[in-house]
């Protein structure tokens, strides 16, 4: 095995020695020396997760998020020096983590934080004008055939529980009080201009912006989407600056 | 812009570096708002490469607006120029595009390795100074000049161990890399003093036996206290720190050795008000004219 190989490897896996061949001037034990590397490895990548995920670690407390994040580190290190990309595999780690059972809308919360992460960083795309969207809307013709490109850090969550109101109590004095955990929301999660925003909206709308996002015309995604108030979500994805492009699909 | 003419440095340094001979600071995003409204008196600001390989969004918006009234210092902290298996040509390709699009004064990496593998380990890990590491790592450097079209700068490390089969002095490795591949010196002096606390070296002797020459930048940060199993002093560069007095000395020495050069004052952790980081820069500063104005 190759000197990195076995450094590597001792630095992410605690049970295994401090790998041979190290050595120290003043003949300090290497192994006092090598827990340096060990513990900045091992906390740096906690402390990314930490970053990441603060509703998660406010959730569960500073010292169960450590000891969690710590084994997910050890079975998942980054596989990219791009540290904003760590953590994707968190939820699903999350969820089958069996010490936080007991909290079991955690991983939801998870996703909902991964996926604002990847909002806030998305491309750029500047928004369609209202007016321009008005007059798309009003034109008989081709309203059959609109279609509309939305922003690239919009993202959906359907979760079992109240994921939206979970987070948002943890944006200043975190409490559940009040709360219905078990009541099911759907998140729309976008990025408007420099700020990241998060939605809770309903089942229907929830459909209908993903048929949207999966290229389907205004009215086929309307019709194809369980009842829902299309103007209120109309209203907000135009007034969220979500719509990025407008055009007609020409039929086959 | 670079400047390699600029007649108030020497000819070899000016080609490793577009950076003004003055104190800098790391650009952190809590205060982005701070620096477009107060428009502080800065020298030229760092960023981490890694950082700013996303897509869009409030990282780019930033970087662009001050990059308009800043020199910018590009320092990657993920390409693994010492690693045993090849440079990732992605990542490298990432800072050629970012390079492209930033136009930064300076590029630099550092001398050891992060990734293994698939696997990135997010430290500056070690690296045993004997003739394959050497061969690797200035083929390493070559690879990134050739692809980035321009010299970068290498930092010298902080190290807490050393490897029973290195067969070079550190600084001769350094001295070695700097001579066969072109590449600068990114000047950390709170990583000499680091590393030569950790193995019983005289920092002075280390300064000079470096290279140089070919500074184009200098680092200044703090570190933390620690010990070995034989309760000798440990010190870890962990950035989360005022700069020590003793790296305030060394920096000192430098200056004297070298006249004034670039300097950025390294916060990562524990990250304070940005006057506070001000502060540390204005006596950076203050060092850079009194060496610049010695005979």
């Amino acid at each position: 095995m190759s000197m990195q190989s076995a450094f590597s490897a001792a630095l992410l896996d605690l049970r295994l020695p401090c790998p041979a061949g190290l050595c120290s001037s003043n003949g300090a034990d290497p192994a006092s020396r090598f827990a340096v590397y060990r513990n900045n490895v091992q906390n740096s990548l906690i402390n990314a997760l930490t970053d990441g995920y603060p509703v998660v670690a406010q959730l569960v407390g500073e010292e169960f998020f450590r000891a969690m994040a710590a084994i997910f580190v050890q079975q998942q290190p980054p596989q990219s020096p791009l540290m904003s990309r760590y953590g994707e595999a968190f939820a699903d780690f999350i969820d089958a983590f069996e010490p936080a059972s007991s909290v079991p809308y955690l991983a939801d919360v998870a996703r909902l934080e991964h996926l604002r992460t990847q909002a806030y960083h998305a491309a750029d795309a500047g928004p369609v004008r209202p007016e321009q969207i008005t007059a798309a809307l009003a034109a008989p013709q081709g309203l059959s055939d609109l279609c509309f490109t939305l922003h690239p850090s919009l993202h959906l969550l359907h979760s079992a529980y109240a994921v939206v109101a979970i987070w948002a109590a943890h944006q200043q004095q975190p409490s559940l009080e009040g709360i219905e955990i078990h009541q099911a929301q759907h998140a729309l999660i976008l990025r408007n201009g420099l700020e990241v925003e998060v939605y809770a909206i309903d089942h229907g709308a929830s459909v209908f912006i993903r048929h949207l996002i999966n290229g389907q015309p205004l009215l086929a995604a309307a019709e194809n989407s369980p009842e829902f108030d299309l103007s209120q979500t109309l209203a907000l994805l135009i007034a969220r600056n979500v719509i990025t492009h407008l055009n007609n699909k020409v039929t086959p | 812009m670079f400047t390699p003419d600029d007649p108030a440095l020497p000819r070899t340094q000016a080609a490793l570096t577009g950076l003004p001979p003055r104190a800098g600071l790391g650009l952190k995003t809590g205060h982005f708002r701070e620096v477009l409204d107060t428009r502080p008196d800065i020298g030229f600001f760092e960023v981490h490469a890694e950082n700013y390989m996303v897509a869009g969004g409030p990282f780019h918006h930033f970087l662009g607006l001050i990059r308009e009234q800043y020199p910018l210092s590009l320092h990657g902290v993920g390409l693994s120029i010492g690693s045993e298996g090849p440079l990732d040509t992605q990542h490298l390709q990432r800072l050629a595009e970012l390079i492209e699009r930033y136009q930064p004064h300076s590029f630099s990496e550092h001398l050891a390795w992060s990734s293994h593998g698939p696997v990135f380990l997010n430290d500056l890990l070690p690296l045993a100074y004997d003739e394959p590491t050497l061969n690797r790592v200035c083929a390493h450097i070559d690879q990134v000049q050739n692809t980035l079209k321009r010299p970068m700068l290498l930092e010298n490390p902080a190290t807490y161990l050393a490897f029973q089969h290195s067969t070079y002095d550190e600084p001769d490795f350094i001295h070695e890399v700097i001579r066969r591949s072109g590449c600068g010196l990114l000047l950390d002096v709170n990583n000499v003093y680091v590393s030569c606390v950790n193995h019983h070296r005289d920092p002075l002797a280390y300064l000079d036996a470096l290279p140089l020459h070919a500074v184009g930048e200098i680092h200044l940060a703090g570190f933390a206290e620690d010990s070995d199993n034989l309760g000798d002093r440990l010190l870890i560069d962990d950035h989360g720190a005022p700069i020590d007095r003793a790296v305030w000395a060394l920096y000192w020495q430098t200056l004297d050795r070298i006249g004034p050069m670039a300097t950025l004052i390294e916060r990562d952790n524990q990250v304070p008000s940005f006057n506070t980081l001000l502060a540390e820069a204005q006596q950076a500063d203050e060092m850079l004219l009194c060496a610049g104005s010695r005979p």
